[in-house]
């Protein structure tokens, strides 16, 4: 397949860049797989990040219910800063999504091999990802009870959203995306549902999982019909890669504030998206990989793999960056001067060099091999880009948003323990739903990685 | 709504006794209920007037009773007073039932009138305009007058009658004050007090002295903490007697200020601004338009506007005014240059001084030394302004003895044990004497202490007994304006506490019967308005004015023997020391508005803080003594110590730290307590104004002060656009610089079409003073929150217009510009296409209306905002459970809940009045019929609104004036609210330094 694999390589032990290492049969590799779920004990790691993720998870709940019962005011917000925390989580959760739907439809047109062992978990952290972005929209809003306003639905006030305003078109597109990961993951689930449901021992789970399966038995007409489907549903699923997040950075874009309002800002957030996004997916294949004993189906292949993408990635990140201060001083608008300017010099200065670090000097890291097979480099650098990239979606919004036009409104942010707290707690959550979706579901795609078996019997890898 | 609890219960044992009988008995119980005390005190409170008469026949009883029965029920309510009280003859907004009525009524400040039409909801006092027939309103209003009917409203005043902190009843003062008064007449009056604030009512002033006569041996007491002293004491060193001083500021063509601030503070500030927005030109380029100069110790109203400014000590304002009388040949003894002011600074204002004779005019401040009232009074004189743009009359006041050594007096009474009873009415002595008078220490040996006033505070808490007064718009009363125009004052609504008048007090005392305000002004003035009474008293109650009683011009003649230099000596009081000034306060004044909400977050003019004073500092002050803003230090001065926040205010004084009066209250209310810090304690009484000698300590600790502005300066942005007088001959386009032609960009939206109005707002900048009474009265019209000093520190104020202040130039003497900004109504408004629920909606008249049920809080359309008018109601700011606050809400705008958006409407509720009339007479709304809050309250007329589809409208044209300009124009929103450039007319010879 990849031309990096079969000329032999430098001085890397090409062993070490398999897509697939060991010897495994179809039965050993459902094996290794469905014993996580169904058998093997529970391991400490799991424990220990499962009890965390229920303490913040459980902070997330407090801080919503006081969110409710007091309103936004809880929050660092103000006027002229009216968006800070929770959009920022939102813009950030939504790109943490893209790369989960950008390695299992994208990169399967592509044909790429590779992706099957990260696809399964990748797209879960997708609809985890896409729903904690979801929530945060809601718990902006100044009266959250009444959010289905932005939907279109009949009602007897004969009223629409107003179709010029791109929290709609948000809806729509959150709305999609969110529907057709769901789709898609499940998709590929049900051969593997059935698969547990026919190595399970207890009654329960049986049922659970045979239900999940709808029946699905293995059947070569079954397996046609399922290809097609999954097929298509990738052919569906990649345009949103690119149109979610376009659509989310209108958002800003559509906006005449100067440093939203900008030509530049689709590409610039779906690169962005992908950015964090793999950052994310290396954050947790790395600590997957080690407590679950899957270095063999997750090997320094994929790693490195998504390492270059986020290469790539970084440095169409860094272009917009460049082409944003440029057209700031082409363009000759004393605003957005002046906000460029502010970014570099104003008193949320510490973020943008920070931003700079993180997402454009660190992570040029990358360009050598040893770092990209480096696997505790790369799970700092992973982590390193996630916070960069978080802290890019809140300068964009923060520091456009505190000094517009008029010097007389000017104003800070200055986050409250409540903002940390729905930030924290978000984390906490996905982290639960996570760790819930490692031991009752297969990380890893059964059915997939069995074809992958027989591709590399027959040499094909 | 107001419930006074003892009512309430009173109200609901009867109705329960009644409920219990039936048929014949039914006659039996009434005359048993009416036998009780209990019903006794409740019919007193429900009919003060008929109280005395309660001695009654059964008819007579019967049907007081049925009235009384059928107003059980109801006697939560608010209710008019029972007095016959007359609507205003031209009421603004018609008077059908069921709509809002106008009365003419007046305020005071410092015992000065002013004239206002307070609007009445249904018996319920919401919203006061000025009074156009009012020669101290002519129809505007300023900060302090809007804020009023939020007092009357507070629920923090005192609702009943204590006695040592315990409750007790008028009844039992009454009594105790009867004994007392039997041993005063014995000894005719003597140890007997009154203690009172600055007094103009005819009707008080004649009590007053109706009362000294039956008492011959009582004495008569007042002190205002911001009074007059220093102009009566200046006429007396003048001309030898005490003389009111009055302005004609439109007749003046060349203008000084000796650190005078007669814009923003002073007995006829509203007037004096709209004459000097007069004398400068309305909207556009006068054909002579007014020159200021100002020399101010910290900067004011006046100093921010004036054309040139020198900051100088006040100390050193007595050199400049004898300097500049040098120059003008008078016999005075001057310094050869005064430090701080370049002599050709003065030699070019004495130039045009001179050059508009007759028509020039210097005013000296309140603050300065009586010396320099006389020197300003000698250089008028020079100048032959007296006569023409000044005049003098006989006093205002009642009494314009010298306050401060008035209230010294009686302190020194009190401290020989020769007061045993002290009626204290009204003002707040414990808290606003002078630190050295200590005023509160000897009260307490006083055998009888007695206070009314609007609030338990201070000084109630070390009286005897506590009155509660009636505020201003609940009781009758009258008081003069600055020029002795007497306006008669009548009640919008009956006490909604068991408060009584000054005038029912002083009739206790005189003759220890009750007698009712109506009838006690009624009597006096039955005197006054002569044969036709009746026909009078309605005609000045409905005008808001007495006519003819304004105090003629008094011709003056200078006294020869006036001293050729101050009391300190020919060189003046020259040392290099720093100087602490102290200065009203904008918001609480001298403390007693501090629990008015509504003041203590309206930003200052200049500084822009809310809910504090501090102490202001120059900036190079500040970088001497390495402060900086929220520094706390420590201010000595004479011995008297007094922690206090700094705050950096350019054009302040270098040399000069000064202080608000009024904050630090301990007893103010829930609102008041515990803002700021308590200048008073460093108040001397021999220099209530400024005294050098202040030291300064940085103690290292920080106090946090909100401010609703941080950002001082316009960056370059054309913003607030300015051009001299001669700039602008030279090029009509000078001050409005690059014309933003709507750029003809095409759109998929139909552009809206207007076929009937098309509203719009014209400000002239050249005529804002800053004094921030839009925003006020913005407030009281449209419901809007208070949100308290932490949210105000966080940046969530909610006020619909708000006054921005830049500073150009040297942080040492500036120009400061304000430029209002209410929302403006963009025609391509970028609010209405980001709202995802259509809560931002442009109307068929071309307002950005904001419909508050569909607002969801996206709050995306104030991001979107570039003039940033939009607010947000974080948390459920509207207090919706204060049932007094209820009552003050206008009823025709929306209470605001949590969550949604809210911004200027252009007072659509104002609007829909105006169709309403209109539509029932069948025309088109009239120019000038729709009034906005902001517009009406604006001393100096700065605000224009109309129909820009009329092509006769004011509006209309002061959009055509070259002078037009719309703010971020660039960006293509095409705003509805224009601005005129400011024009200003400094002197050519003078070089800006």
């Amino acid at each position: 397949m990849s031309p990096a694999i079969s000329t032999p390589a430098n001085d890397i032990n090409e062993s070490r860049l398999q897509v697939l290492k060991g010897a495994y049969s179809y039965a050993s590799i459902s094996d290794k797989i469905s014993d996580i779920v169904l058998t093997r004990p529970t391991h400490w790691g799991w424990v220990a990040a499962f009890s965390l993720c229920t303490a913040l998870t459980l902070l997330f709940v407090v801080a919503m219910a006081y969110l409710f019962y007091k309103g936004v005011g809880i929050w660092g917000i103000d006027i002229p800063v009216a968006w800070a925390f929770a959009i920022t989580n939102f813009v950030w959760w939504v790109g943490i999504g893209h790369a989960g739907t950008f390695i299992s439809a994208f990169l399967l047109l592509l044909r790429q091999k590779w992706r099957t062992s990260i696809n399964r978990f990748a797209e879960a952290m997708t609809i985890f990802a896409v729903a904690m972005a979801g929530i945060m929209p809601i718990l902006h809003l100044g009266r959250p009870w009444f959010f289905y306003w932005l939907a279109p639905y009949p009602n007897i006030m004969n009223l629409w959203p107003q179709w010029r305003s791109p929290l709609v078109w948000d809806i729509f597109a959150i709305g999609t995306y969110i529907i057709v990961s769901i789709l898609f993951w499940y998709m590929g689930l049900i051969p593997d549902l059935a698969t547990l449901r026919d190595r399970a021992e207890s009654r329960v789970k049986q049922i659970v999982y045979g239900l999940g399966a709808l029946g699905w038995r293995g059947e070569a007409r079954q397996w046609r019909r399922f290809d097609t489907a999954y097929l298509l549903l990738a052919g569906l699923a990649t345009p949103l890669v690119i149109s979610v997040h376009s659509v989310v950075s209108f958002d800003f874009s559509i906006g005449n504030t100067p440093g939203w309002h900008s030509t530049i800002f689709p590409p610039y957030f779906v690169a962005g998206a992908l950015f964090s996004g793999f950052a994310m997916a290396l954050t947790i294949s790395i600590p997957l990989r080690a407590i679950f004993g899957l270095k063999d189906f997750i090997t320094e292949r994929h790693l490195d793999n998504i390492a270059k993408i986020m290469l790539v990635c970084g440095l169409i990140v860094a272009y917009s960056y460049v082409v944003e201060i440029f057209m700031a001083f082409y363009s000759g608008d004393e605003f957005e001067k002046y906000m460029v300017l502010n970014r570099m010099r104003g008193p949320y200065a510490p973020i943008y060099w920070v931003v700079v670090l993180f997402n454009v000097v660190i992570p040029q890291s990358l360009w050598f091999k040893r770092v990209r097979l480096s696997v505790m480099t790369l799970f700092v650098l992973s982590i390193v880009v996630n916070i960069g990239m978080w802290l890019e979606r809140f300068m964009i919004i923060v520091t456009s948003l505190h000094r517009d036009f008029l010097p007389s409104s000017w104003g800070m942010f200055y986050p409250t323990f409540w903002d940390w707290a729905i930030l924290v707690g978000s984390l906490g959550a996905f982290g639960w739903l996570f760790l819930m979706f490692v031991r009752f579901l297969p990380a890893i795609s059964i059915s997939e990685m069995r074809k992958l078996v027989r591709e590399k019997k027959e040499g094909e890898l | 709504m107001t419930e006074d609890p003892h009512t309430a219960v009173d109200s609901e044992a009867i109705r329960l006794r009644l409920g219990d009988t039936h048929g014949a008995t039914m006659w039996r119980s009434l005359d048993e209920i009416g036998e009780t005390s209990a019903f006794g005190d409740y019919l007193t409170q429900q009919f003060p007037r008929f109280a005395n008469q309660f001695q009654v026949d059964r008819r007579e009883f019967l049907k007081l009773m049925s009235a009384s029965l059928a107003l059980a029920g109801l006697g939560a309510c608010t209710r008019e007073p029972q007095e016959k009280i007359l609507p205003y003859v031209k009421a603004p907004q018609g008077a059908v039932a069921g709509e809002p009525r106008f009365f003419a009524t007046a305020t005071t400040l410092g015992g000065f009138a002013m004239g206002v039409l307070v609007e009445s909801n249904m018996g319920r006092p919401t919203k006061v305009e000025g009074n156009p027939m009012h020669p101290a309103s002519l129809g505007s209003t300023d900060t302090l007058t809007q804020a009023s009917v939020l007092g009357l409203w507070d629920p923090d005043r005192s609702q009943v009658v204590t006695r040592k902190g315990q409750i007790s009843t008028w009844e039992n003062f009454s009594s105790a004050l009867g004994r007392q008064l039997i041993g005063l007449a014995r000894k005719q009056g003597e140890g007997l007090r009154i203690l009172t604030e600055t007094v103009t009512s005819p009707t008080l002033a004649a009590q007053l002295q109706a009362l000294l006569a039956r008492y011959p041996k009582a004495q008569w007491h007042q002190y205002d903490p911001i009074n007059r002293d220093n102009v009566y004491d200046g006429t007396r060193m003048a001309f030898g007697e005490a003389l009111d001083v009055r302005y004609r500021l439109d007749k003046a063509r060349t203008i000084l200020s000796l650190d005078a601030d007669f814009l923003g503070a002073g007995n006829a500030r509203v007037r004096a601004a709209r004459d000097f927005a007069q004398g400068r030109g309305a909207g556009g380029r006068a054909a002579m338009p007014n020159r200021l100069y100002a020399v101010a110790s910290s900067p004011s109203l006046t100093s921010a506007f004036a054309d040139h400014c020198v900051a100088l000590r006040a100390g050193d304002v007595e050199n400049a005014a004898l300097r500049i009388a040098k120059l003008l040949d008078l016999p005075v003894v001057a310094p050869d240059a005064v430090v701080g002011v370049a002599e050709d600074w003065l030699a070019a204002c004495v130039r045009d001084l001179q050059a508009s004779r007759g028509a020039s005019l210097v005013v000296a401040g309140e603050a300065q030394p009586p010396f320099v009232h006389a020197l300003a009074h000698r250089i008028n004189h020079a100048l032959g302004n007296v006569g023409v743009t000044v005049t003098y009359s006989e006093p205002v006041v009642a009494d314009p003895a010298n306050q401060g050594e008035s209230l010294r007096a009686l302190v020194r009474d009190i401290a020989a044990h020769a007061v045993d009873t002290l009626i204290v009415i009204g003002g707040n002595p414990v808290y606003c004497a002078p630190a050295d008078v200590r005023f509160g220490d000897g009260l307490l040996g006083v055998p009888l202490t007695v206070r009314l006033g609007l609030y338990e505070d201070e000084t109630s808490a070390r009286c005897q007994w506590h009155l509660p007064a009636t505020h201003a718009l609940e009781a009758w009363s009258d008081a003069r304006a600055y020029d002795g125009t007497v306006t008669l004052m009548q009640p919008l609504i009956a006490p909604l506490y068991a408060g009584r008048s000054a005038h029912e007090l002083l009739a206790m005392l005189g003759g220890g019967t009750l007698r009712s305000g109506y009838d006690i002004m009624r009597d006096y003035w039955q005197e006054k308005l002569g044969a036709d009474f009746e026909r009078g008293w309605s005609t000045a109650l409905r005008e808001g004015v007495v006519t003819g009683t304004a105090l003629p011009e008094k011709t003056v003649t200078t006294r020869g023997d006036l001293p050729a230099h101050g009391p300190a000596g020919p060189a003046g009081a020259d040392d290099s020391s720093l100087e602490l000034i102290f200065t009203p306060d904008p918001s609480v004044w001298d403390g007693s508005f501090a629990n008015n909400a509504w003041l203590q977050e309206l930003p200052r003019p200049l500084t822009k803080l809310t809910w504090d004073n501090a102490a202001l500092v120059a900036p190079a002050l500040a970088k001497r003594l390495s402060l900086q803003n929220e520094d706390v230090v420590e201010l000595t001065c004479r011995g008297r110590t007094l922690a206090a926040p700094v705050w950096i205010v350019p054009g302040q004084a270098d040399g000069v730290v000064s202080v608000s009066l009024g904050y630090g209250r301990t007893r103010a209310g829930r609102v008041g307590n515990g803002h700021g810090f308590d200048a008073y304690a460093l108040r001397p009484s021999d220099a209530p104004w400024f005294s050098r000698g202040l030291q300064i300590r940085k103690t290292g600790k920080k106090y946090p002060l909100a401010t609703t502005q941080h950002h001082h300066a316009m960056d370059g942005r054309d913003l607030v656009r300015v051009a001299t007088v001669a700039e602008f001959d030279q090029n009509p386009q000078a001050a409005s610089g690059p014309r933003h032609a709507t750029i003809p960009i095409g759109t998929l939206y139909s552009p809206f079409k207007y076929d009937g109005y098309a509203w719009g707002m014209a400000i002239n900048l050249g005529a804002c003073i800053g004094c921030n009474a839009c925003t006020i009265a913005c407030q009281a019209e449209n419901n809007i929150p208070v949100v308290g000093k932490a949210e105000v520190a966080r940046g969530r104020e909610m006020h619909w217009i708000r006054v921005d202040r830049y500073y150009e130039g040297s942080a040492h003497a500036p120009r400061t510009h304000f430029q209002p900004v209410p929302c403006m109504q963009c025609e391509r408004a970028p609010c209405e296409v980001v709202c995802p629920t259509e809560a931002s909606v442009h109307d068929s008249e071309g307002l950005n209306v904001q419909v508050y049920n569909r607002c969801v809080g996206t709050r995306f359309c104030s991001n979107n905002c570039p003039y940033k008018v939009r607010r947000f109601n974080f948390f459920q700011y509207a207090d919706e459970n204060t049932e007094s606050l209820k009552a003050q809400r206008n009823p025709e705008v929306t209470v605001r809940m949590r969550g949604v958006m809210e911004k200027c409407s252009y007072c659509i509720q104002r609007i829909a009045n105006g169709r309403i009339e209109a539509d029932k007479a069948g025309r088109r709304i009239r120019d000038g019929e729709v009034v906005t809050a902001c517009q009406a309250v604006c001393p100096t007329q700065a605000i224009s609104f109309g129909d820009l589809n009329d092509p006769a409208s004011r509006v209309k044209a002061l959009k055509a004036s070259p002078l037009d300009y719309a703010l971020l124009g660039e960006l293509n929103t095409r705003p509805r609210t224009t601005y005129l450039a400011k024009l200003t007319n400094p002197n050519p010879d003078l070089k800006e330094s």
